[in-house]
């Protein structure tokens, strides 16, 4: 456990280059455990952020396996995902907890 | 129920299979299920801990917290699992030998147990902080009842520890002789893996700028999401689309271990086989 709590304190001391200014930025909602919207399309080859808007009161797990992402968005909260540079293509992703609803498809052109 | 009990199913299997390879690899040490309980109850306490601080977490590093977090926590994994690896090919022979000549038991000496203690917390913590935070939402939306909610968690949770189960009784069905053999490369895979793992966090932080493009896709013969996928996936470290970072971070934890256990077991004052 000593060896976590220095790991923790490690990693903080890491600088994290934040999501670049001019990296386009797309925003998808989750209410009610389904993304709005479900189908999103972003430019191919550069990189974009997803602003990802939890509005509902539980927390979700953006989890998406072709876009090597899994982030835990807790209720009314809002977190941003960058991915890409992609190939076009279709990349599906889904909310681990409400995997029966919350399902979507970035589609890079 | 259902879909609480699959969550919970998919969570832990992660756990069941490290914490088994973990109780394999150190059969018939004395004290190594004290070590890995202890290891497992930390990490259960952990993962409460992480749940309730999730949102700090979150926040942190410009919201890229969790991401590095778990690419620590997969490093430090990484790290433990090596160590014990070259550790146990400098000492495993006459570990060995000592169980064949005096039964089943024997001490643990210097054996560092409590580096696999870290390895079993560790995994416990990760997968259990989002189980923990799945089933609090599903009772906070009390769209399931405390009930039906709690028996999918249990049946979930049994259903994991009986994979974990099943591969820890096929793994005491290889002879003794052969097992040190077996679990060490076992362990190594698992590391392996991890580091794979942790490569993806860091590039999905930002930390390192790498380039991601699939190497290759075989997620249309086995699929990373499917169960022997996801076996796989814990076990060896299989990715159905990998990248040269994750296969590069995946071999070279692979050569350096690998490396350093026939260096260390080369060296010591023992005349040839």
């Amino acid at each position: 456990m000593r060896l976590l709590t220095a790991t923790v304190l490690a990693s903080t001391l890491l600088t994290v280059t934040p999501a670049l200014a001019d990296e386009p930025t797309y925003t998808l909602t989750i209410k009610d455990h389904v993304f709005e919207p479900s189908r999103l399309e972003v430019p191919a080859n550069q990189k974009v952020t997803l602003l990802v808007k939890n509005l509902d009161t539980t927390p979700e797990e953006f989890e998406s396996k072709s876009l090597r992402r899994e982030k835990v968005i807790m209720g009314r909260k809002e977190l941003a995902i960058s991915v890409g540079p992609l190939k076009p293509g279709e990349y599906s992703f889904m909310g681990e907890y409400n995997a029966d609803t919350a399902q979507g498809v970035l589609v890079a052109k | 129920m259902l879909a609480a009990g699959l969550i919970v199913f998919r969570e832990m299997l992660e756990a069941a299979l490290v914490i088994s390879i973990v109780l394999a690899a150190t059969r018939g040490v004395t004290g190594s299920r004290l070590f890995i309980t202890g290891g497992a109850i930390t990490g259960l306490a952990g993962a409460f801990l992480l749940a309730l601080f999730a949102e700090s977490l979150s926040d942190a590093m410009n919201g890229m917290g969790q991401e590095v977090f778990n690419a620590g926590v997969l490093a430090v994994a990484v790290l433990m699992l090596g160590w014990h690896t070259v550790w146990m090919s400098r000492h495993g022979r006459e570990m060995a030998a000592e169980m064949r000549a005096v039964g089943s038991a024997v001490s643990a000496g210097s054996r560092p147990l409590s580096v696999l203690s870290v390895v079993v917390g560790v995994a416990v913590l990760r997968e259990g902080a989002e189980t923990v935070l799945f089933l609090y939402g599903i009772l906070a939306s009390d769209g399931d009842s405390l009930l039906a909610t709690v028996t999918g968690a249990g049946l979930g949770l049994v259903a994991g520890a009986a994979v974990g189960a099943l591969l820890y009784a096929g793994l005491l069905a290889i002879p003794t002789r052969l097992l040190f053999g077996v679990t060490s490369w076992m362990v190594m895979l698992l590391a392996a893996g991890m580091a794979a793992q942790s490569v993806t966090f860091l590039s999905a932080a930002g930390v390192i700028d790498v380039n991601m493009d699939p190497v290759w896709d075989s997620s249309a013969v086995l699929s990373e999401d499917s169960l022997p996928g996801r076996l796989l996936h814990t076990l060896i470290g299989y990715i159905d689309h990998p990248a040269w970072p994750q296969i590069i971070a995946y071999a070279l934890t692979l050569a350096v271990i690998a490396g350093a256990a026939r260096l260390v077991s080369r060296q010591p004052a023992r005349p040839a086989a």
